[in-house]
């Protein structure tokens, strides 16, 4: 194992999976269900803090995660009930306020901050590549979730409300219900990233969750295409990666996740699932009468 | 007969403006009734009061004796209201027969957690192609809305409030910006299916069609009920025939 994965390596399969459960958690709420989140990471951080302190706690990794989540999910219902009344720029102001309202109170509570961050909590002793094997692990269930969800009648119900809410109640659909749903799936997620994330380290702090890292997840879900699975992923593995390689991308994060999301909004707002589908149907569309021709013959 | 639909004193304000003021009728099971009108006579506002889009002042709504002023509309929905309404609003990311078999599938979505244990989509797509043959536009099923004219996307929107198994169809001007042969051939789908037992209110301004097709019908003029009842002794009302041919001129005079 070693000969092919050196450390390195192993941090950039664990960063990649964990980015990719991100984005694929964004990707139900705001791919899935239209609903847009400014705030996502503040989820992800809300996971890492209630899974590290439950772990301290006794509880092991394995329940500490699983606790996480269901607190973040909470989190996310609480978040997705105030948010129900308001839509669109009004929602993105309202989740972007929840990014700020995250970092605030953890950076108040003494017991959370210490000085640098949260530290000397256990981890698990699965060995490197154990745990990048379990990061991957989770990630692939979160995948298959998403592939499911999207196939079952609650993500057809997602697309309806995502496709026009209004008519999705004229056709019986109590549309906070699903809404919520939809919160509760993706921020729970989200704390499956966070207590993963958390737990490969040694340390955390509020500001691994705030708004640049909330803007680089959604950055993911557009440039990926809205709702598309297999987009949002490579979106994830990429753009999780490209600021280890290059490390001026690192530097500029804000300016380059945030000038990505301006271009993607602005000149192709499916992503590149959307500009590839395009793409592909132009040269079918070439290739057709030539087909056609050669039949004829 | 017992009323399946009743609408009592029913006012609707906008701001200063009185748009439906005091009216009151019902609808007996298995009837066809037209609610007719001229323009901003309020006909539209008294559909969405009873579907909930909007909210009476004063007044009730009761679906199958049970009161549904104060629930919303998905909930109203569930109990039996089929809506179809005057602006199309189709799902533009769903071809034709996925906008009616989603519809169809309105067990499935009731809740959260029956709608993530249901996966396909087989039976309630069979149902849909069974609707959209029904009104007549199958031959479409594949398309998407923004790909076929408004005719189809009309006879559409009745497929999938069918496809809710209403107890009451409500046709807001499903005719309007129809030809008359397209217009003719729906009308004689909402026969065929009052027809087959299913109560319909139609909101229309068609009224050659109105006239042929509905048993009973409510004239509203200002926010008013000024005649009910069968289409002839009502059309041959004085003050329906002032409402839509204006005032009489014994009124101008006066």
């Amino acid at each position: 194992m070693e000969a092919l994965l050196g450390q390195y390596d192993v941090s950039l399969v664990r960063t990649a999976a964990i980015a990719v459960i991100m984005a694929l958690s964004l990707n139900m709420i705001t791919g899935f269900c239209g609903q847009i989140s400014l705030g996502h990471a503040a989820f992800m951080g809300v996971g890492a803090y209630a899974s590290v302190v439950l772990n301290i706690e006794g509880l092991g990794f394995v329940l500490a995660t699983l606790a996480g989540m269901a607190i973040a999910g909470l989190f996310g219902l609480i978040v997705g009930l105030t948010s129900l009344r308001v839509r669109h720029d009004f929602l993105a102001i309202t989740t972007m306020g929840v990014a700020f309202l995250f970092r605030g109170i953890v950076e108040q509570m003494p017991a959370l901050k210490e000085t640098d961050g949260f530290s000397g909590y256990p981890l698990p002793d699965y060995g490197i590549y154990g745990y990048m094997g379990v990061t991957l692990a989770a990630a692939a269930l979160v995948l298959a979730l998403s592939v499911y969800i999207r196939r079952s009648w609650m993500g057809f119900t997602f697309g309806s409300i995502a496709d026009d809410e209004d008519t999705a109640r004229i056709v019986g659909i109590d549309v906070a219900r699903f809404k919520l749903a939809a919160f509760v799936l993706g921020t729970g997620l989200a704390g499956l990233a966070g207590s993963l994330y958390a737990h490969q380290t040694t340390i955390i702090q509020a500001e691994n969750f705030g708004f640049i890292e909330s803007i680089t997840v959604l950055s993911m879900v557009v440039v990926g295409g809205v709702g598309s699975i297999v987009g949002v992923v490579v979106a994830a593995i990429v753009l999780s990666l490209l600021p280890l390689w290059f490390q001026f991308i690192g530097d500029y994060k804000l300016l380059f996740y945030g000038g990505l999301l301006f271009l993607m909004m602005r000149f192709a707002p499916d992503g590149l699932a959307g500009l590839i589908e395009r793409a592909l149907r132009a040269l079918r569309e070439r290739n057709a009468p030539r087909a056609s021709a050669g039949a004829g013959q | 007969m017992s009323a399946i639909l009743s609408v009592r004193d029913l006012t609707v304000r906008f701001g200063g403006v009185t748009a439906v003021d005091g009216v009151g009728f019902a609808v007996e099971a298995g009837t066809l009734l037209g609610l007719i009108g001229p323009n901003g006579a309020g006909k539209t506002t008294v559909m969405r009061a009873i579907t909930g889009i909007v909210s009476p002042g004063e007044g009730t709504v009761e679906l199958a004796g049970r009161r549904i002023t104060g629930l919303p509309t998905h909930a109203r929905v569930r109990l039996g209201l089929g809506l179809s309404q005057q602006l199309v609003r189709p799902f533009r990311g769903m071809t034709l027969i996925e906008n009616v078999a989603f519809a169809a599938g309105h067990a499935l979505t009731r809740g959260a957690l029956g709608a993530f244990a249901a996966v396909g989509r087989s039976k309630q797509r069979a149902r849909a192609r069974e609707l959209l043959e029904l009104v007549g536009i199958a031959g479409r099923a594949e398309e998407r809305p923004d790909a076929v004219p408004l005719g189809v996307l009309k006879r559409m929107e009745v497929a999938r409030a069918l496809a809710l198994d209403p107890k009451v169809l409500l046709l807001d001007e499903p005719l309007a910006g129809l030809n008359s042969g397209e217009a003719a051939t729906l009308a004689d789908t909402v026969v065929a299916l009052n027809a087959r037992g299913l109560t319909i209110v139609l909101i229309e301004h068609n009224l050659s069609e109105v006239m042929r097709i509905c048993g009973r019908l409510v004239v509203l003029d200002n926010g008013r009920v000024i005649g009910e009842g069968a289409p002839r002794e009502v059309m041959a009302d004085r003050r329906v025939r002032a409402a839509y041919l204006g005032a009489e001129v014994g009124d101008a005079a006066a």
